[in-house]
């Protein structure tokens, strides 16, 4: 067969990933950049892949991007951050089934001069009803992330349609999540953000947490296994294994034992 | 924001400490590019030459064609890819995606464009001076070809380094195929926009010493190589 | 002026030649014979169509009408292997000296022995023999044509066209191409040069071509032609006048 031909000939360029097709397993995970960027993922990993001997491979983009590629068949395992696009993926028939993993949860961080007097605020929705109101400058993920559908989720809830404003106090910046940080950081605009980035940012500048501890503003993450049956060369029970670990006594605790600045930055919580 | 000069002085460490993973980052990056680019000439150089010497029909539309491709959106490019060699795909049974070898592809997609155009400039302008001596010695238009690339040497050896810059700082394109993963896919561009996303400065501006580094490197090979070619009258009128 | 030294091979014959753009005529020669033994030289001014002529004569260009026969058969890819071409400014490839005449010898599949002591010789001939390895494009004017002459030779060609070759030259760098020209011509090599240098004409040709507007309007012995044109253009060319 011609393909087996053509990849005969890139191993034998020794090109391939897999140089370690072969004697080294790999899976990869289709995952979000706050995983990624909060250095979880860094930190959990070298764990299972010394158990199992199984390499992990990240691709970290934003949980539309995520769903998409294993949409595609692109990954053998889903880790991502918005429960009901996650459970619509399943519903199609893309992915086995979903596990809750873990939570982390949302701040929104904004300016030290604060002019939308939001500081201490325990309640999400007023805040970013007074941000609105004070058109101080708001910068939006804008790229269909979980980050961003849960911002859509609490906007909805206030009466403000910011995207009419897009343009003006309300920026989307169609970016992940560090650009984004980057973004606000320059221009000293408010932003909305995971726990994990933000305490792993390094360009903060003039930004500080002013809202937190809502409990709407928790954020769940859950694991799928891509579906076999879609697409036949999804490696399963490799993607399994992973599954079952993450989910597991011994994954769960490396979840909670990640810690930075002090803090511990996600909440495993697979029942 | 930290002060441009303390970022700037941790980028400098970070490379005189000859962190490892960053030097295995570089090093992913040349394999991927120099592959990349040996694999553009061998297809854009005998293209581009025959473009220069042939006549048909529907020429002039081809070299259009051609220099529009020279200016190919990496996004665009790396989507394309993505789509042959996505799992959904035509070409998703060879299980390319995320490899170095999909990285190799997408920039030879977007460099072979450019060898081409610059060889078929080069050589047609050679072309052209060397018509009637190489017509008077009996040589015909394809036998032509060999003689032309060959006499065209350092102009393309010009292109080639062109090329090589092109594909060494793209970062559109390689970031979708290869998927940026640690230790298989991570170049020194991805690495840039992952650190710059992590608000990780200072490693982000070490690599982009380096790659200024590089590309420093690769004009000071043009520029020596032209004025090598001056000196030996090899540089066309 | 020279006398017959030897008979030269190849007589060219030209019948009905002619080229035309744009409805002006810019070659009609009905008919010409080049049979002379020594050295032809084509003479006229600029725009007279004597390198059209030259480059028909080679085949380098087709005519739109007529035919150019060599000893009574139309030129073919035979007749055209054995005959070399230099140009008014050389063109050289860009490779040493001794690689630009390998090049030819090469074609020739010459044995890789016999090419190396060639080219050696032909390098002593032209005077260039400290400068095989030289890259061939940083040789001085005279050099370079003078090399672009070795290489046509190389050929070993029972005709060499020369077109202006000596037109960018100082007097001693022309004298040294001359002196090849007829070292040439002794040998038996028939000689089609270009020129608009009458003295050139006067040193070198058996007989002269001379052309205006496209035409031949005098073609015969060098002597009479120098001496005792027949046509009022040549009288006026060769008293240095303007040919209208």
């Amino acid at each position: 067969m011609i393909p087996d031909f053509i990849r005969a000939s890139i191993v034998a360029l020794g090109l391939t990933a897999g140089a370690s097709l072969a004697e080294e397993p790999f899976i990869i995970v289709q995952s979000t950049t706050s995983t990624q960027n909060s250095g979880l993922l860094d930190y959990i990993l070298p764990g299972f892949e010394a158990e199992t001997g199984i390499d992990v491979r990240v691709v970290a983009v934003g949980t539309g991007q995520a769903i998409r590629n294993a949409i595609n068949g692109d990954g053998d395992v889903l880790l991502v951050h918005s429960k009901s696009a996650e459970e619509q993926f399943v519903a199609d028939g893309w992915g086995v089934e979903r596990f809750d993993v873990m939570y982390n949860d949302f701040v929104l961080v904004g300016p030290k001069s604060d002019p939308a007097e939001v500081k201490g605020d325990t309640d999400i929705i007023a805040a970013l009803a007074a941000v609105a109101s004070s058109k101080a400058p708001f910068v939006s993920r804008g790229d269909d992330s979980g980050t961003h559908k849960a911002e859509m989720r609490y906007w909805q809830v206030t009466d403000v349609d910011p995207t009419v404003a897009s343009g003006t106090w309300y920026r989307e910046a169609g970016a992940g999540m560090g650009a984004s940080l980057n973004i606000a950081s320059g221009m000293g605009a408010y932003i909305l953000t995971d726990r994990a980035t933000w305490l792993s940012f390094g360009n903060r500048g003039d930004l500080e947490i002013l809202v937190e501890g809502d409990p709407r503003m928790f954020n769940q993450y859950g694991v799928i296994l891509v579906n076999p049956e879609k697409h036949s060369k999804v490696r399963a029970t490799s993607g399994q294994r992973f599954i079952d670990w993450l989910i597991g006594a011994d994954g769960q605790a490396a979840i909670e034992s990640y810690e930075l600045d002090g803090q511990q930055m996600f909440f495993p919580n697979a029942r | 924001m930290q002060s441009f000069a303390s970022e700037f002085n941790q980028a400098i460490s970070l490379i005189l400490n000859g962190d490892a993973e960053l030097w295995a980052i570089v090093l992913l990056s040349l394999r991927v590019s120099v592959f990349a680019v040996l694999i553009s000439a061998v297809i854009g150089m005998p293209v581009g030459a025959a473009l220069a010497v042939a006549r048909f029909p529907g020429r002039r539309a081809l070299i259009i064609l051609m220099n529009a491709l020279m200016g190919l959106p990496p996004v665009v490019v790396g989507l394309l890819v993505y789509l042959m060699l996505s799992r959904s795909g035509p070409l998703g049974v060879l299980e390319l995606l995320y490899t170095p070898t999909a990285m190799i592809i997408a920039q030879v997609v977007l460099v072979t464009p450019i060898m081409a155009a610059l060889t078929r400039q080069v050589v047609e302008m050679l072309a052209e001076e060397y018509s009637e001596q190489l017509r008077s010695l009996g040589v015909s238009r394809l036998a032509s070809v060999p003689v032309l690339l060959w006499d065209a040497r350092l102009a393309l050896v010009t292109a080639l380094l062109a090329g090589f810059g092109r594909a060494i700082a793209e970062v559109g394109a390689v970031i979708i195929v290869g998927g940026n993963i640690n230790h298989v896919t991570r170049v020194m561009t991805t690495t840039i926009a992952l650190e710059t996303s992590k608000g990780n400065l200072a490693m982000a501006l070490a690599l982009g010493v380096i790659l200024i580094g590089l590309a420093v490197a690769v004009n000071a090979m043009v520029s020596a190589l032209t004025l090598r070619a001056e000196r030996e009258g090899l540089r066309h009128a | 002026m020279r006398d017959v030294v030897t008979g030269a091979p190849g007589i060219l014959d030209v019948s009905g030649l002619s080229i035309a753009r744009n409805g002006k005529a810019l070659l009609d020669v009905p008919h010409l014979c080049l049979d002379g033994p020594g050295p032809t030289l084509i003479l006229g001014p600029n725009g007279a169509g004597k390198s059209l002529l030259l480059r028909c004569l080679h085949g380098l260009i087709q005519p739109d009408r007529g035919r150019v026969c060599q000893n009574g058969a139309v030129l073919n890819a035979r007749h055209k292997a054995r005959q070399a071409m230099v140009f008014q400014s050389p063109v050289l490839l860009r490779r040493s000296v001794a690689a630009n005449l390998d090049f030819v010898l090469k074609r020739r599949s010459m044995p890789r022995a016999e090419r190396k002591h060639r080219i050696e010789s032909l390098l002593d001939e032209g005077g260039l023999g400290g400068k095989a390895r030289q890259p061939a494009r940083s040789l001085s004017g005279g050099e370079a044509q003078r090399l672009a002459i070795l290489r046509a030779l190389a050929l070993d060609p029972e005709t060499l066209f020369l077109d202006e070759p000596t037109s960018a030259l100082d007097p001693s760098a022309t004298q040294m191409i001359e002196r090849m020209i007829l070292r040439a011509s002794e040998r038996g090599v028939r000689i089609v040069m270009v020129t608009h240098d009458i003295g050139q004409a006067r040193r070198l040709a058996s007989d002269i071509v001379m052309m205006q507007a496209g035409r031949v309007v005098e073609h015969g012995k060098a002597m009479q032609v120098l001496e005792a044109p027949e046509s009022d253009e040549s009288r006026r060319y060769l008293a240095g006048g303007l040919v209208t």
